[in-house]
């Protein structure tokens, strides 16, 4: 009996390297992701850094810490330009981006019901075309466009940034819609229909507040989009009047150049604080997005 | 008549529900595409009527130096960019898909990145990092590397570009990570037994079983890749230097079109971009059926 001993022990010893080096591996893992992670985010945290640096100090040191911790930067920097300073900028994008939201909730919704629900001729013919809509580059109609709105007078207006949002131009959102309320059950919109409702009644009541979720993760994206969109408002919008962050941020960086890089980082950092703020409160619904429909960019 | 009004009745509903997309469709993408396809065989600088000008603007491009070195940019941008993303989106998710603790936060710290790469702001933030003066430079010069302005030298611009779009692999590799749940972990038990290694378990087990996510990815990021703009514009000033070594195809298309205002020459860029973007699209799909593997 005794002689099975050495075996048991052996067991023991090979169990226990078994149980520790995973553990050791996870730590290890754990390191390694760490360490990347600060890696990527590196040159976002010494964007932040920098804003609060005198000119001075920017270019001279990598640390995080300034050795002098100034707020001028950002008085400076937001006071902006010829008299019209960022918190115009700001107000001007958050009504833009408000918009856009409120029109593809509206379009996008509404296409995405008929495709959905509802029974009418042609409905998979006009649904590939929607599909094949999302991969079109934005370039090959952006000049005919831009002759229509030029020609409509609306250049140097908000139109041209906000009426195709109303008229469901962004197929991506009908397709992620689409993909929702495919998932919502039949047997519903049948007892509703024993109720007597109509299709409108049943979309106001009963499919849009069941979609809520594919709402919210349409008005991120939207809000997100056009956040960091840059080409649609250069090419509509020349009046500092209506310039967004994005406009003003470009107009600070050719109008100071070199000299002020501090003011520059500080308006910087402050444009990334409302994505930041959105991601941080709606994450899963960004990671849901990107998951169902894939993500431009 | 009576034909006519039951096809009202049943399709009324559908048909006003999809009123403002179909407005859309027509009036902002059909026929806008329509026009730049007639406009791209005319001369047209907005002020005066469109002049039929046949293939002149199409074969004016094709001499163009200017355009040349724009293709020449945003292919080396999209075919080193791409994959270059994607193998770094696939990398973090293999390390992350690993069972531990926390991957949500990882998950979050690593797609922020992605969340504002796009910006104007961190295209400026670029352009500092990457400067004369810039940290990487002094960085580099802690371990006796001397730096130069990457930005301002035609050899290294595009690549500070390239290195923004790598930087930017959160989406994909949110998407990459979708995908390696949906592998079973049970054929990785069933491999073990049979002795093979990691690296094996990867390329015979795993990689197979993604192909559809990678595609997925694939074709998504060409299309970005084609079209970006604000990383270029911003980087270069809008001008697409040093020597046009930045000089992104939808770039040239601005300055072109709404720069001098030859509208029918920018529209024929844009007919050829599509045409582009349509024929590396279509062989992505065709060679698919060989690399790409759907469970049943």
């Amino acid at each position: 009996m005794k002689k099975a001993n050495p075996q048991v022990v052996t067991g023991l010893i090979y169990h226990d390297k078994s149980a520790s080096s995973p553990k050791l591996n996870a730590l290890f893992i754990h390191m390694v992701i760490i360490l990347a992670g600060f890696a990527m985010i590196y040159p976002l945290l010494w964007l932040i850094s920098a804003s609060f640096k005198p000119n001075t100090e920017i270019f001279q040191s990598i640390s995080f810490f300034p050795t002098t911790f100034t707020f001028e930067n950002y008085s400076q920097g937001w006071a902006g330009l010829s008299g019209i300073g960022f918190d115009k900028f700001f107000a001007n994008t958050f009504f833009l981006v408000a918009m856009c939201i409120i029109g593809n909730i509206i379009a996008c919704s509404m296409a995405a019901y008929a495709f959905a629900r509802l029974e009418f001729a042609l409905r998979k013919l006009w649904f590939a075309i929607m599909l094949v809509t999302m991969m079109l580059p934005f370039h090959v109609t952006v000049i005919p466009q831009y002759i229509i709105f030029n020609k409509l007078d609306l250049i140097n207006t908000y139109w041209p940034l906000i009426l195709p949002k109303f008229l469901a131009v962004e197929g991506f959102f009908v397709f992620l819609i689409v993909q929702f309320v495919r998932s919502i059950p039949r047997d519903l919109d049948e007892a509703v229909k024993i109720d007597g409702c109509g299709p409108i009644k049943m979309y106001l009541y009963l499919i849009m507040p069941l979609a809520l979720p594919a709402i919210i993760t349409t008005t991120i994206f939207t809000f997100i989009w056009i956040w960091n969109d840059f080409f649609g408002q250069l090419l509509y919008i020349s009046e500092i009047q209506l310039y967004t962050v994005a406009l003003g941020l470009r107009m600070f960086l050719d109008a100071m150049g070199q000299n002020s890089w501090g003011a520059l980082f500080a308006m910087s950092t402050l444009s990334l604080i409302p994505l930041f703020t959105v991601f941080i409160f709606f994450q899963r619904y960004l990671i849901e997005g990107i998951t169902t429909g894939g993500l431009k960019g | 008549m009576e034909k006519l009004k039951s096809f009202w009745k049943r399709n009324w509903v559908g048909y006003f529900f999809l009123t403002p997309w179909l407005f859309g469709l027509f009036a902002l993408s059909a026929i806008p595409m329509g026009a730049s396809l007639y406009l791209s065989f005319t001369n047209y600088d907005m002020f005066t009527s469109p002049v039929w000008a046949g293939f002149e603007n199409y074969s004016s491009m094709m001499q163009d130096s200017k355009w040349q070195s724009a293709i020449k940019v945003t292919i080396s941008y999209v075919f080193l960019g791409v994959p270059l993303q994607l193998i770094f989106a696939l990398s973090v998710a293999l390390l992350l898909n690993r069972g531990i603790r926390g991957i949500k936060f990882y998950r979050a710290i690593y797609y922020v990145p992605s969340l504002f790469g796009g910006s104007v702001a961190i295209a400026l933030l670029w352009r500092q990092l990457f400067g004369r003066e810039g940290v990487v430079n002094v960085i580099l010069s802690h371990f006796g590397i001397e730096g130069m302005n990457w930005i301002a030298t035609p050899d290294t611009a595009l690549y500070t570009l390239i290195i923004l779009k790598v930087w930017q692999f959160g989406a994909p590799m949110v998407i990459f990570l979708a995908g390696l749940k949906q592998v079973p972990v049970e054929l990785y038990e069933a491999s073990k037994i049979d002795g093979a290694g990691k690296w094996k378990q990867f390329l015979k087990i795993t990689l197979p079983l993604i192909t559809p996510v990678v595609f997925f990815n694939l074709v998504m990021q060409i299309i970005a890749a084609f079209q970006a703009f604000t990383p270029a514009y911003i980087v270069s000033g809008g001008s697409g230097g040093p020597l046009d070594s930045t000089l992104f195809y939808t770039l040239y298309l601005y300055q072109k079109g709404f720069g001098h205002f030859q509208m029918g020459y920018a529209s024929a860029m844009a007919w050829f971009l599509l045409i582009m973007i349509s024929i590396l699209t279509a062989l992505v799909f065709v060679t698919s059926k060989k690399w790409v593997y759907y469970q049943e």
